[in-house]
């Protein structure tokens, strides 16, 4: 027998997007419907660019959700969508820490953003340069968000800050240098730190793993691991790297052209997928 | 006064701007007010802000002191004085009580300004998140949103790395509650005399065509941590040896010839004058063994700083320009480079 509260199925999502687009461009009346056809992202009438079409995804607490898709498919526009970054051309997003979920993020006035960026979400971005203030201590940067959410306490911001690279390990000898002198991985494991300094609910991971070797991209996805596992953060995982997909996500949405192409249980897509560019993806993996 | 200008330099038109953009900054207090900054007669990044301000608002009936680092006589503030005293022929003073106009780079005069007084700073870099953020139109947007985190992080990068904040000069201050400002590059002992003050002040930045003020009493309050509490800088034990002032700021300098470091008053009419001065007798110039009789307790009230001025081309110390005079015309020092 089944049993409603083991399956969660009265749990509310952490994060919920709904219908999201963003389109660069001022989209003609034929592309603007949502089944216009496209040149692949591109309207072939008024060359507006489809970022991201449409797409809708549930994040629940405690869960990792992957998004896999080719380079140019919208899904690290997606994110940039979820943290402001980009500004989102319709939609609606909505946080269960952020107010109950009662408001659409994508509706509030800057400040109440950025308090949603400094207290509900963590974003690692793929490029530690977007993530970190490289001439800044290690240190300043963990206390940035702190600082931004009220604190004036030095020692209490010190402390959370040397907990934090203490977790990501990073030798608190270091921790007043700047990232600038860090290898990639090190910054890449700050940044993580930074993300976490105001134990966010949600966590948004950019390519987290991109561009570093090997050893280094399993003690980063390990990490992460522990991170879910103890502070129970929900994460949106976006890579192309069906690895990092299959060990991190529990469910995964493919993205091709903007749009959603499948979605379902991460060991179901990859074992059994349906679209035909899953597919070539799938078997195209080394 | 010699009539190839306008009153003051400018066209009236400009004078208006000017006024109207300071209006605008008196109205909002610690934000920067943008304005067409003019092609002056000295170099951008020389005072030009200030003078600015100065020329826009100076009467007839005003008295003028400039100060550089201050000092009267350094070749900055004569220079400045000398243009607003040829174009207009207001009386030029060294003694801080009796000046209705204070334009000033560095320094806030140690003597308590009154209302009927008004203070102008010369700013190089009016933004107090410029290092922070490189971006104007980023920076305009943080300070609409009232988002100072940069301001405070750099404050706590300072601490990380250095233990103590390390603002020399030019520690950004909140003022009214609502904008952080950058006060000009005054030492942090300066900060707490723009809280609460009686007198108007006035920053100008010419490079960057800006212009802010700070009304008479406003709080205004530098940003520190709660556990890292601002300070100023501190002389403890400390004092000038040509006025024996204490609790003054003080700069230390060094004699080549013995090696000996000695203090002196940075404000140099604050240390020629008798009516700010503590009645401290000048045992510390004593025991230094200055020579002038200038240094004596019983001949302040009459010294006055005359500096590089030309009657004092041969300063019987070079080290020191403290000379002793009685004449009071030499307060008008700049004027009658006008004549």
């Amino acid at each position: 027998m089944l049993d409603d509260q083991r399956f969660g199925a009265d749990e509310a999502p952490c994060l919920s997007v709904r219908h999201l687009s963003k389109r660069f461009g001022t989209a003609c009346p034929q592309c603007a419907e949502p089944g216009a056809s496209l040149n692949r992202n591109v309207c072939p009438r008024c060359g507006t660019v489809h970022a991201v079409r449409d797409v809708s995804l549930e994040v629940f607490p405690g869960e990792i959700v992957g998004i896999v898709g080719e380079s140019g498919s919208g899904k690290s526009t997606f994110m940039k969508c979820l943290f402001f970054d980009e500004e989102a051309t319709e939609g609606e997003v909505r946080a269960l820490p952020y107010d109950g979920g009662a408001a659409n993020l994508l509706e509030l006035s800057s400040q109440q953003r950025r308090a949603v960026r400094n207290t509900v979400f963590g974003m690692v971005y793929q490029n530690p340069y977007l993530g970190l203030r490289m001439d800044f201590s290690s240190l300043s940067n963990i206390a940035e968000q702190m600082i931004a959410s009220g604190s004036r306490s030095v020692g209490a911001m010190r402390a959370r800050g040397e907990q934090l690279l203490e977790r990501v390990n990073i030798p608190l000898s270091r921790a007043a240098e700047p990232p600038r002198n860090f290898s990639g991985g090190m910054q890449q494991r700050v940044q993580i730190a930074k993300a976490l300094s105001n134990n966010p609910p949600i966590l948004l991971l950019d390519e987290v793993t991109t561009g570093l070797d090997l050893s280094v991209q399993a003690a980063v996805l390990d990490l992460i691991q522990q991170i879910r596992r103890d502070f129970n953060v929900s994460m949106l995982v976006v890579s192309h790297d069906l690895g990092v997909i299959r060990m991190l996500a529990d469910r995964t949405l493919v993205m091709l052209d903007g749009r959603v192409i499948e979605s379902g249980l991460t060991d179901q897509i990859l074992e059994d997928p349906q679209h035909a560019y899953t597919q070539q993806l799938v078997y195209s993996l080394l | 006064m010699q009539q190839r200008y306008n009153y003051a330099f400018f066209d009236e038109a400009s004078k208006r701007e000017i006024r109207r953009a300071i209006i605008k900054g008196v109205s909002i207090p610690g934000y920067q007010v943008p304005f067409a900054s003019r092609e002056m007669p000295i170099g951008r990044g020389w005072g030009t802000g200030g003078l600015q301000i100065t020329l826009s608002l100076i009467g007839r009936s005003d008295v003028l002191k400039v100060i550089d680092q201050g000092s009267d006589d350094s070749v900055n503030a004569v220079n400045i004085k000398r243009l607003v005293a040829d174009t207009t022929d207001v009386e030029v003073t060294e003694a801080t009580e009796e000046a209705t106009l204070i334009q000033s780079r560095h320094r806030i005069p140690e003597c308590p300004l009154r209302d009927d007084q008004i203070l102008v700073l010369q700013v190089p870099t009016p933004e107090p998140l410029r290092s922070f953020e490189p971006r104007e139109a980023v920076t305009r947007r943080l300070h609409a949103e009232a988002d100072y985190t940069g301001a405070w992080l750099e404050l706590f990068d300072q601490i990380v790395r250095h233990g103590t904040t390390t603002t020399g000069a030019d520690h950004p201050v909140l003022v009214n509650g609502r904008y952080v400002m950058a006060p000009s590059p005054i030492p942090r002992f300066d900060n707490l005399k723009l809280n609460q003050a009686d007198h108007l002040t006035l920053l100008g930045a010419g490079r960057e065509k800006k212009i802010y003020a700070v009304p008479p009493y406003t709080d205004v309050v530098p940003l520190d941590f709660e556990d890292h509490p601002f300070a100023v800088e501190r002389f403890d034990g400390k004092r000038c040896r040509l006025c024996g002032a204490e609790g003054v700021y003080l700069d230390e300098l060094v004699d080549e010839s013995t090696g000996e470091t000695y203090y002196q008053c940075n404000d140099t009419s604050y240390c020629a004058s008798s009516a700010c001065q503590p009645t401290k007798p000048a045992d510390a110039a004593v025991a230094s063994g200055a020579e002038s009789s200038g240094s004596k307790a019983s001949s302040r009230a009459e010294a006055r700083f005359v500096g590089l001025s030309p009657q004092s081309s041969a300063p019987e110390a070079p080290s020191l320009t403290l000379r002793t005079t009685g004449d009071p015309s030499s307060d008008r020092e700049g004027a009658s480079h006008a004549r």
